[in-house]
């Protein structure tokens, strides 16, 4: 079976574009007179111009691909474009090639216009900072990584993408280097991803020993050849690489650490875009997933374990951006949950919806802190900007932030007809779908069978829905409702966002809204159903059949799960709403200490402090004790450096002692060695 | 007529040799290194008899040699004495390890 594609060399625009950017950015960010060393913040003049190259490259960046949807949308044929060969040995090569399908046009269309919105927004958010050219060097730089990332055509180029959008987080988390903490967190994230690279990196060179290839077309075509056993090591070593970057257990980690960063990069990078790139690994390699069922149920069951983990934590955080950050890796766990079970169009599915409710939660909450931040400034306090016991009765002060960040907060808990229902519940039904009656279901984990890993996703899925709606209207309710709580004196200083800041709010809420017609459920008679499905079909559609089987539910069963979806989440929100006190609560500095289960989870189970404990600790101690002091100071500047020298001294102080100095010694010397000589020839004479 | 001159010789140069070890003053020594080079003229000339002229041809460059060694020689111990005010060659031990 030949692979047909289209040429189209317009393709290595897209991200070239974003690295223009990042290339005129940055070198504009090393001049020694736009460093910023001296003033507190660039001129509007330089602003200008990095702004526009930051955010013009980002709108080219979208038209392009705009213009490829339209080109894409008419055929199931892939367009790709090659810059020529790459690596080469023997019959194995491979290029530097990207392509494009219905899946990467959707990516790329989320990545260009949300990260375009969030570009736009940075413009305002961060029009106070010194090192204005260098963020959006940075965040142009991440741009143009993450492109490449979804658009390899095979997993070398993605690879680079993988690494580069690594490497492109890093430097934003720990973008305000001077504070230690935020670098420590960058460094975080750096190490955490290293251990899921080292799986992804497993799984290449294992399809690359024994398929002889790392295009994903051939691998789609050829991945049968591969026994059983092999495609499970290989997918699960992929999961491990999908783990690292999207954050799941046990190597999520890093990304509430990463909140250290400028909240747009949390919004773009930590929320919307990079951390979707596992699910974007395992839908782009369907096929292998699919022909691994057991794989795929240990997806199922880490993406659950997941949700539910980072939604009880997210119960009890009080940083707004924290709050967040442990919900984005609930859902997640929910994407993971989704693909894992084969659903690999509700898993995209909510990775679309989830990039544009999730970031505008973040920039609403950056629209807060901005304004917080700036009003305890005023007020010449020092208290913590991020802190939802510090705010409070915002809806006053704030009211488009607000109502804006009410509908992301409807939509992720999950509230008909926002786009979080329709996905949420698209996961939801069509893992009960699987659990009901699918090859997935008959296959098995070990022992346990595979229907009992779904149900009790499902279970466990719909308890995370929960605690979604309740940590939500948690965070919207001390946010924004009650009152003010850090003082007259700030709170006449708070205004609502400005209008470069509430633009791109408006049109993610606009997106919000009308999101869920992407992938109507047909129960629903609200326009044309399952776009998505149709969409993804000649992607991931053989795939996902192969694991979920041909069945469907009955209208009574949808129905039914559709209700218990929304009851969950109107059962959370108003648990929270009528539970919660905050007329009691205090500010941060004269808060009680928690206690019980509450200390437990603000601390995010003490997983940081086991880690410390049980892992890097033992490995500094020993780093220290027996590779410092015993193998460096020891063995090597000790015995080879010190020793050396010392057994020269020695040698030498003994040899400088035939040197008297007493010229009739040396008399001497000559004397017994010429009779010596002499003996010796007369004694040959004799002979 | 040989041997009695060779046994001379031998005698001037272990007389000259034992001066070398066992005396400290330069000037002796360098008297006693005079006396070993002319014991050595002496075998020169004794056995040019046997050997032919080149040995007495020989005790020319020696002597001449021996000249210029003795011109350098006492300067060197003029200066020696100038600066340690000695030409005892047991107090000078600058070579010492």
């Amino acid at each position: 079976m030949p692979i047909t594609t289209t040429s189209a060399p317009l393709l290595w625009l897209v991200p070239a574009l974003p690295f223009l950017g990042f290339v005129v950015n940055g070198l504009l960010s090393l001049l020694p007179a736009w460093r910023g060393e001296r003033e507190p913040s660039a001129p509007a003049g330089r602003r200008a111009l990095v702004s526009a190259v930051g955010v013009g490259v980002m709108l080219a960046a979208l038209v392009v691909s705009i213009i490829l949807f339209t080109t894409v949308s008419g055929t199931d044929t892939p367009l790709t474009s090659s810059l020529g060969q790459w690596m080469g040995a023997g019959t194995f090569s491979v290029d530097w090639a990207l392509h494009v399908d219905h899946l990467s046009i959707l990516m790329m269309l989320v990545i260009t216009g949300v990260g375009s919105l969030i570009h736009l927004y940075s413009v305002g958010y961060m029009a106070d900072d010194a090192g204005f050219a260098r963020y959006f060097a940075y965040l142009n730089l991440f741009v143009g990584f993450m492109l490449m990332l979804v658009m390899g055509a095979n997993l070398p180029v993605l690879f680079i993408g993988w690494e580069g959008v690594g490497l492109a987080s890093y430097l934003l988390i720990g973008f305000w280097f001077g504070d230690t903490a935020n670098a420590v967190a960058g460094k975080k994230a750096f190490v955490v991803n290293r251990i899921g690279d080292f799986g992804l990196l497993m799984a290449m060179f294992m399809l690359f020993a024994n398929l002889g290839t790392l295009d994903f077309a051939t691998i789609t075509r050829d991945h049968a050849a591969l026994s059983t056993p092999l495609v499970n090591t290989i997918c699960l070593f992929m999961f491990l690489g999908c783990a690292g970057k999207s954050a799941q257990l046990p190597l999520y980690v890093w990304l509430p650490d990463a909140m250290a960063g400028p909240t747009p990069v949390s919004a773009l990078i930590h929320a919307a875009t990079m951390v979707t790139a596992g699910i974007y690994l395992i839908v782009r390699n369907a096929a292998l997933f699919a022909a691994s069922p057991s794989t795929s149920l240990i997806i199922v069951l880490i993406g659950a374990l997941t949700a539910l983990w980072a939604a009880t934590v997210g119960l009890k955080q009080w940083d707004i951006k924290k709050v967040l950050a442990y919900s984005t890796v609930s859902q997640l766990g929910y994407m993971f949950v989704a693909v894992g079970a084969g659903a690999y169009t509700a898993g995209i599915f909510h990775l679309v919806t989830h990039a544009f409710f999730k970031a505008l939660l973040f920039l609403g909450a950056g629209a807060v802190i901005h304004s917080m931040h700036h009003a305890l400034h005023e007020a010449h306090r020092h208290d913590d900007a991020q802190d939802m016991r510090n705010m409070g009765g915002l809806m006053k002060r704030m009211p488009a932030t607000g109502t804006l960040m009410w509908i992301a907060t409807l939509a992720i808990a999950g509230i008909p007809p926002l786009a979080g229902f329709f996905s949420k519940d698209a996961i939801l039904s069509a893992v009960a779908e699987r659990a009901l009656e699918s090859p997935l279901a008959e296959s098995s984990l070990g022992p346990i069978p595979g229907r009992v890993i779904l149900w009790l996703a499902y279970g466990l899925a719909v308890l995370t829905a929960f605690l979604t709606a309740i940590y939500m209207t948690r965070l919207m309710r001390y946010a924004f409702h009650g009152s003010f709580r850090s003082g007259e004196g700030v709170e006449s200083h708070l205004h609502d966002a400005p209008w470069l800041l509430r633009g791109p709010l408006v049109v993610l809420g606009a997106l919000t809204v009308i999101g869920g017609w992407l992938q109507l459920p047909a129960v629903l008679p609200l326009g044309p159903t399952a776009l998505l499905d149709r969409w993804l079909a000649p992607i991931s559609g053989t795939s996902a059949t192969l694991l979920a089987g041909s069945g469907h539910l009955s209208h009574q069963t949808e129905y039914l799960l559709i209700g218990i979806a929304v009851a969950v989440a109107a059962a959370g929100m108003a648990v929270a709403f009528f539970r919660l006190r905050t007329d009691t609560l205090t500010t941060k500095d004269a808060a009680p200490a928690e206690t019980g289960i509450g200390l437990v989870l603000a601390n995010d189970y003490f997983v940081d402090t086991g880690i410390a404990r049980g892992i890097t600790g033992p490995i500094v101690a020993a780093s220290r004790k027996v590779l410092w002091r015993g193998l460096d100071l020891g063995i090597i500047n000790g015995v080879l450096v010190q020793g050396s020298a010392q057994a020269i001294r020695v040698a030498s102080s003994v040899a400088s002692r035939i040197q008297v100095g007493f010229a009739g010694s040396y008399v001497w010397a000559i004397a017994l060695g010429a009779v010596i000589v002499i003996a010796a020839f007369t004694m040959q004479a004799a002979r | 007529m040989i041997r009695e001159a060779l046994f001379v010789s031998a005698i001037l140069f272990s007389i000259g040799v034992l001066g070398v070890l066992t005396r400290r003053n330069a000037l002796i020594l360098f008297m006693c290194v005079e006396l070993m080079l002319n014991a050595v003229n002496l075998s020169f000339i004794a056995l040019s008899r046997l050997h032919g002229v080149s040995g007495q041809v020989f005790v020319l460059f020696v002597m001449t040699v021996a000249a210029a060694e003795a011109a350098v020689g006492l300067a060197i111990v003029i200066s020696v004495f100038r600066h340690f005010r000695t030409v005892d060659l047991g107090r000078i031990r600058l070579l010492r390890g």
